[in-house]
């Protein structure tokens, strides 16, 4: 593996973070429990598509393809999506939003707070900016779940299974591969084992102090570096590609 | 609980600027003030419209009655005298 | 003074300074004396109108996940949070007037209260999002210019907020429109099509002609509505035919045309029958929108009872500490 495939592939994976979690957080929008969470929700698939649009870019660049961001959001398929796998899960009820919102905002406070220490200039300059929106979207999700889990029988039973059902996707998160390996070493990826500790320390806190019970790790499903996915993510593609697959001659 | 299932109101107050007075934008709903900051954000400025934001819960508001309008108001209206303009200086002197 | 406030004379004497604060043309406020039937046209007028700001983030929220591009699913986003931010800004407004957004909704869920026709359409194809933005949101803007001058203070500051920023929601439709007409022969046909389906219903949202509004008359006398309907709809009319030429478009309605003595264009007449049908609930989206909107408010219930439960077990422990 070269520098700029490693680089490519590691672009790819936040850039296909963002753009998925986008995706899943704005079909919320007129579903929320909330007019006020409405906006707040689609708020932060706004900051995440921002993200995508700057990661898929980059990406393109990289690569030396010169292919758009939009060419890469739209024209790739199930297999070619690094993503992690989490993202791409139904959205379940708004305590699962809420629970896979604190669980990857969390991490992904911890991890921009180190990528914005990268030798790459780029991906510096998207961390320090994506830092103050992942700062605000813990906060939410964080009152968000002291709220739900000491909240009524309802929503404690709720935020609990929710927690539960994520718990084996919170592995993938943190696993690393070759690309990992070659950047770390020119000090371009982050190093995961810190921000696994921070993360970790985080979300204990958060739970006990609504009343959750943090499951023990167990059997941790993972796949999406090797763009072997859920088979959410084919029906997420099948309605998001559609226009640009229907008519790839048309421009929008 | 309030019968009311949308939470409780809060009145959002906005500064624009550093510096700047905090002027009324209106209302959000939430159970808890850290909710209502929050959803104040998310509402009032998503255009960049603010650096500051207060948010109050609606009852602890107390407005002047219009009907008291004239008892309030009018009678300051004739106290030229706390104008600079009221004043009338010697010609020629600076700064003042 | 409380206590003065309940003689009658002095009631009387506070109506007659309402009208004369309307006649000056100084705004209403939420505390000021106003008759009782001022105060149900306004919750009438603005629950409707929140109503239809929420309700219409349905048909384009339809299109968010098949957004053709990056840019193109942003804007879209954009605009419906902002159309639900204004509805928040209605609501909001409205209870001043003493009505709780509980009580708004469940009118809305009986039936009682409406929101405007037009959302009880389709967004069938991506040309859809377009034509809303162009001529649905271009609809509203010239009514909800007009409305920034209305007599009530907390009605027209929600609606100097909305008119900022729903500047750009006609652009974003237009430029749809625009792209798809300089496009493929698909692309176009698609645009045409979506022209030919909104042009009507976009002019039936000014309401019924002058001679046959049922509100206009106390609407008028108290400045809540600032220009006829059918002065409104000319002003859309006129704006929009020389837009719809600029990219190719046709306007459906052979009996169009310019008017040169009255320095406007003359229109087909308008199918009414099809409007009160649409109204009556017979549309073809009308059972979707609001089976929509209850099941969310009940699956919400949940979420807004843990709120409020863990608040009330916050402030108990705070009592004991």
């Amino acid at each position: 593996m070269t520098h700029q495939e490693a680089l490519y592939s590691y672009c790819l994976r936040l850039g296909d973070n963002a753009l998925i979690q986008s995706y899943r957080l704005s079909e919320w929008c007129s579903n929320a429990p909330l007019l006020e969470e409405d906006l707040a929700l689609t708020n932060f698939a706004l900051d995440m598509t921002g993200r995508a649009q700057a990661l898929l870019t980059y990406a393109g660049q990289v690569d030396g393809s010169g292919r758009t961001d939009d060419e890469l959001a739209y024209r790739r398929s199930e297999r070619k999506f690094r993503n992690n796998l989490m993202l791409e899960l139904p959205n379940g009820d708004f305590a699962f939003t809420i629970a896979r919102l604190l669980l990857n905002a969390t991490y992904e406070y911890y991890f921009f707070t180190e990528l914005r220490k990268s030798a790459d200039e780029t991906l510096s300059a998207v961390a320090a900016k994506t830092l103050k929106e992942v700062k605000y979207h813990m906060t939410h999700a964080t009152d968000w779940t002291l709220r739900l889990g000491d909240g009524t029988n309802e929503s404690h039973r709720r935020m609990q299974a929710a927690i539960d059902a994520l718990w084996m996707y919170t592995g993938e998160m943190f696993e690393t591969d070759e690309a990992d390996a070659l950047l770390q070493d020119k000090n371009v990826a982050v190093d995961m084992a810190p921000v696994q500790a921070s993360w970790k320390a985080y979300i204990e806190n958060v739970l006990k102090e609504a009343t959750l019970t943090m499951p023990a790790d167990g059997y941790m499903q993972t796949g999406g570096r090797k763009g072997v996915h859920t088979e959410h993510l084919g029906h997420i593609l099948s309605e998001m590609q559609y226009l640009q697959r229907a008519y790839p001659e048309a421009t929008w | 609980m309030t019968k009311d299932s949308q939470l409780a109101t809060w009145e959002v107050f906005i500064q624009s600027k550093p510096g700047a007075n905090y002027i009324h934008a209106g209302s959000v709903h939430a159970s808890d003030n850290k909710m209502a900051l929050q959803n104040a954000r998310d509402t009032y400025t998503r255009r960049g419209e603010g650096t500051s934001i207060w948010v109050a819960p609606t009852e602890s508001i107390t407005a002047s009655n219009p009907d008291d309008s004239e008892m309030f108001f009018d009678p300051a209206n004739d106290k030229v005298y706390r104008l600079p303009t009221f004043y009338v200086m010697p010609e020629g002197a600076k700064a003042i | 003074m409380e206590l003065l406030e309940k003689t009658d004379k002095i009631h009387e004497e506070l109506l007659k300074n309402f009208e004369e604060k309307i006649n000056r043309g100084d705004a209403i406020e939420p505390k000021d004396k106003m008759p009782d039937a001022y105060r149900k046209h306004l919750m009438r007028q603005m629950s409707q109108h929140a109503h239809s700001e929420v309700i219409g983030m349905q048909p384009e929220g339809n299109w968010i996940t098949r957004a053709p591009s990056l840019r193109a699913k942003q804007i879209l986003l954009a605009k419906i949070q902002d159309e639900g931010g204004h509805g928040l800004y209605l609501y909001s407004a409205a209870e001043t007037l003493g009505i709780s957004r509980d009580e708004m909704i469940s009118q809305l869920h009986s039936g009682k209260a409406k929101y405007s026709n037009i959302f009880n359409y389709p967004a069938l194809t991506w040309a859809d999002i377009g034509a809303i933005g162009w001529l649905v949101d271009g609809a509203a803007i010239v009514n909800q210019v007009s409305l920034q001058r209305t007599s009530y203070g907390p009605y027209s500051r929600a609606m100097v907020r909305i008119c900022k920023e729903e500047s750009f929601h006609q652009r974003q439709g237009y430029e749809i429109m625009a792209k798809m007409m300089k496009g493929t022969k698909d692309q176009q046909e698609m645009a045409q099509d979506a022209m030919n389906r909104w042009w009507w219903p976009s002019l039936m949202m000014f309401g019924p002609h002058d001679s046959e509004s049922p509100h206009t008359g106390d609407a008028v006398k108290w400045k809540i509505k600032r220009h006829s309907n059918d002065e409104l709809r000319q002003k859309f009319i006129d704006k929009t035919v020389q837009q719809a030429e600029v990219i190719g478009l046709t306007i459906p309605d052979k009996d169009l045309k310019w008017n040169e003595a009255a320095g406007r264009y003359d229109h087909g007449a308008i199918d009414w029958n099809e409007f009160y049908r649409v109204i009556g609930g017979n549309g073809p989206c009308n059972k979707q929108r609001m089976a929509h909107h209850i099941k969310v408010h009940e699956e919400g219930v949940w979420v807004r009872e843990a709120a409020e439960a863990y608040r009330v077990k916050k402030e108990k422990q705070l009592l004991h500490s």
